[in-house]
């Protein structure tokens, strides 16, 4: 069940981001961009986190979870540091995702050759 | 021709609910994204026999591989001129422009090639993620009790 409801999210996700993309003037940067500052906003009443308990995977491959994940870290941090906290958990959780992709785009782009 | 004749000439060659098919076929690919996403989780989880929040990094490092890959291979950027925002909404999108730059800014050399075009794209990204993380972070730190 909680795959149907990971297509039904992330697919809808994907189906407003299109339709902004279609419609106005935004760029896919644009978008992105608002999809990020939006997954903060749901997270600060914990709405995000509801959503994930229910939808599983399907909430945490969208760009908004990213937000949800930036958020979610500085908070823990905060816990226990205080105001500093804020400032030092930001990458907790998100670290490996933009670590990686930092990494793996490095070496990649070391082998292979760009084609027109 | 002035600018209304014109536009009326463009609108009438305008493929016609090319929209509506966007829309469809974002909404199936991200939510097939979506599903590889929970498959992958209750994979690493069941097979590494981990917490299923620690598979969620997996999940996302597997991914953002996935995408590094099929991108410098060549054949990522005629699916997401294809999916559009099924491909870029998801963590996939965010990897394929780190990639896709990379690729693109490599012949003029290491620093000012790759070193200053990687984060061109996904650098927007993280800037307004954080500003804003911070700021309803803070929200919810003083007025709403924290974690």
């Amino acid at each position: 069940m909680i795959y149907v409801y990971s297509f039904l999210f992330s697919g809808f996700v994907c189906l407003l981001g299109q339709i902004i993309l279609d419609n106005t003037k935004l760029t896919a940067g644009h978008i992105t961009s608002i999809f990020v500052v939006v997954g903060a906003a749901l997270d600060t009443f914990s709405f995000y986190d509801k959503i994930i308990t229910y939808v599983g995977g399907g909430a945490l491959v969208p760009i908004t979870s990213f937000g949800h994940s930036l958020i979610h870290g500085a908070l823990m941090k905060a816990e226990e540091m205080g105001f500093m906290g804020l400032l030092m958990g930001m990458f907790d959780l998100t670290a490996s995702g933009i670590t990686a992709a930092i990494i793996f785009s490095f070496l990649l782009l070391l082998v292979f050759k760009p084609r027109n | 021709m002035d600018k209304i004749s014109y536009k009326k000439i463009v609108d009438r060659h305008k493929p016609k609910e090319t929209r509506f098919m966007n829309a469809v076929i974002a909404f199936i690919v991200g939510g097939l994204v979506g599903v590889l996403g929970q498959f992958l989780i209750d994979f690493y989880s069941s097979w590494l026999s981990i917490p299923s929040q620690d598979a969620t990094s997996y999940m996302i490092v597997t991914l953002v591989f996935i995408s590094c890959l099929f991108t410098a291979l060549g054949f990522f950027d005629k699916w997401v001129t294809f999916a559009k925002c099924g491909l870029i909404i998801p963590i996939t999108g965010f990897a394929h422009s780190m990639m896709s730059s990379g690729m693109e800014y490599k012949h003029e050399g290491p620093i000012f090639g790759v070193g200053a075009n990687l984060f061109k794209l996904a650098g927007s990204v993280i800037l307004y993620g954080i500003v804003a993380a911070w700021f309803f972070g803070m929200i919810r730190f003083y007025f709403l009790g924290g974690v």
